[in-house]
């Protein structure tokens, strides 16, 4: 617990937005094994048609520990109201500098937010695929 | 904001008593206690009561105890100093999976070194098995070292039933006793103990000292050479004023204490036990007077540790997330749990200082805690 977190981290960790799931979501992205580490869920549901389609919402449950959490938090606001191209372009680091900096070893917490919103979007996609 | 200190297992705040008792030793009494003048005798003097006083405590004799600078260094010169004084004669050692790391890499060093360690299992609530240890000794076995007190999930081992077998068997028998010395009765003679590691900023008294237990007549290797102090035992000037410390806080400690970090400890599991999933890990009694360690169904101790922090609460935990490798707690993994359960498992440690108000508190806001990680959880329906 002695690390140094920013205080957006702490933020996002105490008041964490967008959390909970999304009813019918349209697709979920689930990464982690509770096995041994942090899970993370993010659900989004998709607005906009054919080339215009954007990530209406977005939102997440989260296994884990305060980073986990904060970069949950922080990976549904960042890609909230995004299109798929520009939301899966979201980095770790992209994730970690919203943040104002995570400790380096909490930094695989933010590789797991984007990875689990990078799934969300393929599961879509892929359910899609399979309504056609 | 108010602070509470629920971390007492890895560190205490110093007794005023013991910083009274100390400064005189760093202004007028700073003799060196190896100088033959007068500021030296202040110094010698000041050692040998010390001495006298912690022997007293665990029923030995003064020339046994020698003083170190702390756990880490009594364990590191208990178990090299007896292997390398008996290797290659004899070069087996039993210990546990649930001991500290300062006997654990010193075990994983000397199997660099030819030793043969036999690492015994736990049973779910952390104890050994006296048969399993019976069958492990062999004629090559030079000590058995089994800690008192666990750190983590605060289990009491029996020293008096393990030092029977070792006497028996004619192996020596080593304990850490860094988290239970003056908390839970040390006799050397009683226990058949042989080598006892102990410290002082566990017990009020300063970081930086500790003592060893070494009994008459045993021959350890030094690691430190050089001016020959402590019998030869452990060279380097004594740190008189944390040596005067350290005897202070034990002779400040008193039975009353003890049985109010029980009832506090009781009160503190037995409340925390009535959210629902929730599990302690240990024994019920059979464990420190000041350590509660319980798992948390389907959260991370670590985030609940940070909503605790951020309230004035300090507690403390093993997460999952604290090591790139990921690794869980040795000790819970060794009592059994699951990795999942292991990273759910928070440990709060009391001391005399803790208040029934402070228990209050925390018992008032963890399930509201507990509550709200619980509802952002995957893992929950």
């Amino acid at each position: 617990m002695a690390l140094d977190y920013s205080k957006k981290v702490m933020q996002n960790f105490m008041h964490p937005k967008n959390m909970g799931e999304i009813k019918n979501a349209d697709g979920i992205g689930k990464v982690g094994n509770p096995t041994c580490g942090d899970v993370m869920w993010v659900y989004i549901k998709v607005g906009g048609k054919g080339k215009k389609e954007f990530l209406k919402d977005v939102k997440f449950k989260t296994f884990g520990c305060t980073a986990a959490i904060a970069t949950s938090s922080m990976i549904t606001q960042l890609a909230k109201g995004k299109s798929f191209e520009k939301a899966q372009k979201i980095t770790t680091k992209d994730i970690a500098k919203s943040l104002k900096g995570l400790p380096p070893i909490k930094m695989h917490c933010s590789s797991l937010a984007s990875d689990a919103l990078k799934k969300a979007i393929e599961d879509y996609k892929n359910k899609k695929v399979e309504n056609k | 904001m108010k602070q509470i200190y629920f971390d007492n297992a890895a560190t205490t705040r110093v007794d005023s008593k013991v910083i009274d008792a100390m400064l005189p030793y760093f202004k007028d009494k700073f003799g060196n206690a190896s100088s033959q003048h007068f500021k030296g005798k202040e110094g010698k003097e000041a050692l040998d009561k010390s001495r006298e006083v912690i022997a007293k405590e665990i029923n030995a004799k003064s020339e046994e105890i020698i003083f170190t600078s702390g756990g880490t260094e009594s364990n590191n010169l208990a178990l090299k100093g007896l292997f390398f004084s008996n290797y290659p004669k004899k070069d087996h050692i039993i210990t546990t999976k649930i001991e500290h790391d300062s006997i654990l890499n010193v075990c994983r060093f000397l199997e660099k070194n030819n030793a043969k360690i036999t690492y015994l299992d736990v049973d779910n609530e952390g104890f050994i098995n006296l048969e399993d240890l019976k069958e492990v000794i062999t004629e090559k076995t030079i000590v058995v070292s089994i800690i008192h007190g666990n750190n983590e999930i605060g289990t009491i081992q029996d020293l008096e039933k393990i030092g029977k077998i070792c006497k028996e068997k004619g192996v020596l028998f080593h304990t850490d006793a860094c988290q239970s010395f003056t908390k839970t009765k040390i006799d050397v003679k009683k226990q058949n103990l042989d080598l006892i590691t102990l410290n002082s900023h566990k017990i009020h008294g300063p970081k930086g000292v500790g003592g060893l237990f070494i009994k008459n007549g045993l021959q350890i290797t030094s690691l430190f050479h050089g001016g020959g102090h402590e019998k030869k035992l452990r060279s380097g000037t004594e740190n008189t004023s944390g040596i005067i410390g350290f005897s202070k806080a034990v002779e400040v400690v008193n039975s009353k204490d003890i049985q109010k970090m029980e009832k506090l400890r009781d009160k503190l599991i037995n409340g925390i036990l009535k959210i629902p999933n929730t599990k302690l890990n240990g024994h019920l009694k059979k464990r420190l007077c000041n350590n509660i360690n319980i798992s948390f169904n389907n959260i991370e101790g670590e985030a609940i540790g940070g909503h605790l922090e951020n309230i004035g609460i300090y507690a403390s935990t093993g997460s999952a997330c604290m090591s790139n490798t990921l690794e869980t707690s040795h000790v819970l993994k060794a009592l059994g749990l699951s990795p999942l359960e292991s990273n759910s498992s928070l440990r709060i440690s009391i001391s005399k200082y803790t208040t029934n108000e402070e228990v209050d508190y925390i018992l008032k806001e963890l399930p509201k805690i507990v509550e709200r990680l619980r509802s952002i959880s995957p893992l929950v329906n």
